[in-house]
């Protein structure tokens, strides 16, 4: 890596944020997921700035940055992104400072984050009720049918 | 409240006591009517003649009147309403309800919305709690839980019974032998699990390998619908046919178990054996049911 081809990016994206937070270390390729996950889209209102593939300062590996203006996500909100991106870590900006910084954890209960891919399962019904998982070693039992997600999960986020 | 939803939320102990519960209703010969006055919704969503009749035979040995709710055309519940209205409303009209629906989960969602208790009675391709609750009373009638051999014939990859009764066996000291044509071996999900609870799970390719190390054979439907043609279902339906003969050397206390009906799994010739106990089968639904009825509202 030369100094030339950090430059540029540096300026684009790594301007800090007043308020809000940072998800760093995201998987590359994962941050558009990640959004998805957290319930941002084009039709929210947060600023948001978005880097994918950048090279970490730390490896060779390339990474995605999500950066998300005045607004503080939850722990919960954010340990939904453990499922794609394990290694992913939390930045709370309140004044340009970072207040806190955590990795995320997978969550024990998934509420409204995937959808059940059994076909004959209830909550595929028009029902008033949200999707529910149990996280047990890394595959998602639906509450409801007992159906089992063991792979790209992703695929299945609502 | 209590509901009894799916199998899986018994612990051993529980399914033990409700063993007993029912054996006890069973010995005394004539019922005692502790649910006079109860009064209890049948909804089913599906038809399932026998299931309602043994809810609705168990609930009036027990003094407990039943409403039943099986035709669904023309109904509010036809117009779109959904399951979880129509839970939030009868549940007010009664002190229980039994549901049979064709989705699965339904029970689970019913009993998020339900202000009375609900007794799961089959959801799709789900649970069926009391019919596994019946199968092990009746292997328990004949030999104790533990140190035995049960295998499993048929349709292991979408057959609910299957699924729920070895999930409950793997309480109990059990090893499981499987016996299922090509492409309807039990989901390795499901064997992963089992064996992860400690159960020690024997694959068999033919009746015939298996039944003479067993002390249980439970026999489930081999569907039609499953096979591609006409002729690879009956050659398949024909090798997983149990005769007098494919019991020719057996383990003396063998038990032959099925959920009925049958659809040519076991010759009609086998039914005056000493080994054949799925009339008794059907018969120890009553005081299982009753037994659940009672756990419930009592
Ligand atoms: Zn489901």
């Amino acid at each position: 890596m030369t100094k030339n081809e950090q430059k540029p990016e540096k300026g684009l994206l790594i301007s800090p944020i007043e308020n809000g937070t940072v998800i760093d270390h995201i998987n590359a390729g994962e941050a558009l997921k990640v959004l998805r996950i957290l319930g941002v889209t084009g039709f929210t209102k947060e600023a948001l700035s978005i880097a994918t593939n950048v090279r970490s300062n730390l490896s060779l590996k390339k990474k995605d940055i999500v950066k998300i203006s005045d607004r503080e996500l939850s722990k919960e909100e954010v340990n939904r992104i453990a499922l794609i991106s394990p290694n992913a870590t939390i930045n709370i900006i309140r004044d340009y400072k970072v207040v806190e910084k955590v990795g995320v954890e997978v969550p024990k209960v998934l509420v409204g984050v995937v959808k059940c891919p059994n076909p004959g399962c209830i909550t595929n019904s028009d029902e008033p009720i949200e999707t529910k998982f149990e996280v047990v070693n890394g595959t998602l039992h639906c509450v409801y049918c007992d159906n089992i997600i063991t792979s790209d999960i992703a695929d299945y986020i609502i | 409240m209590h509901h009894i939803i799916s199998i899986k939320d018994f612990g051993r102990d529980e399914i033990d006591a409700l063993l007993k519960k029912a054996h006890n209703i069973q010995s005394m010969g004539s019922y005692k009517r502790t649910l006079t006055g109860k009064l209890v919704a049948l909804l089913f969503f599906e038809p399932s003649t026998r299931t309602r009749m043994s809810f609705a035979s168990a609930l009036s040995r027990l003094g407990g009147d039943a409403i039943t709710v099986d035709s669904i055309e023309g109904s509010s519940i036809s117009k779109g309403e959904t399951l979880a209205d129509t839970v939030r409303v009868v549940s007010s009209y009664v002190d229980a309800i039994v549901l049979r629906h064709p989705k699965e989960g339904a029970a689970r969602l019913a009993s998020e919305f339900s202000s009375v208790p609900v007794i799961n009675a089959g959801d799709g391709a789900g649970q069926h709690p009391s019919q596994t609750l019946l199968d092990l009373y009746t292997i328990k009638e004949n030999m104790p839980l533990d140190n035995i051999d049960v295998g499993l014939l048929g349709d292991l990859r979408y057959g609910r019974t299957a699924h729920s009764l070895s999930y409950a066996l793997s309480n109990y000291d059990v090893r499981l032998h499987t016996i299922a044509p090509k492409g309807l071996e039990i989901p390795q999900w499901l064997s992963k699990e089992l064996s992860e609870r400690g159960m020690k799970i024997i694959e068999h390719h033919s009746v015939e390998d298996a039944i003479k190390d067993l002390d249980v054979l439970y026999a489930t439907r081999i569907q039609r619908e499953r096979f591609p043609d006409s002729a690879s279902y009956s050659r398949i339906a024909h090798s997983y046919r149990i005769t007098p003969k494919t019991l020719d050397g057996v383990r003396e206390n063998l038990i032959l178990l099925h959920p009925l009906p049958r659809a040519g799994e076991i010759d009609p010739r086998v039914d005056s054996l000493p080994y054949a106990k799925y009339f008794r089968q059907a018969e120890n639904g009553i005081p299982v049911r009753m037994a659940m009825l009672e756990e419930v509202m009592l």
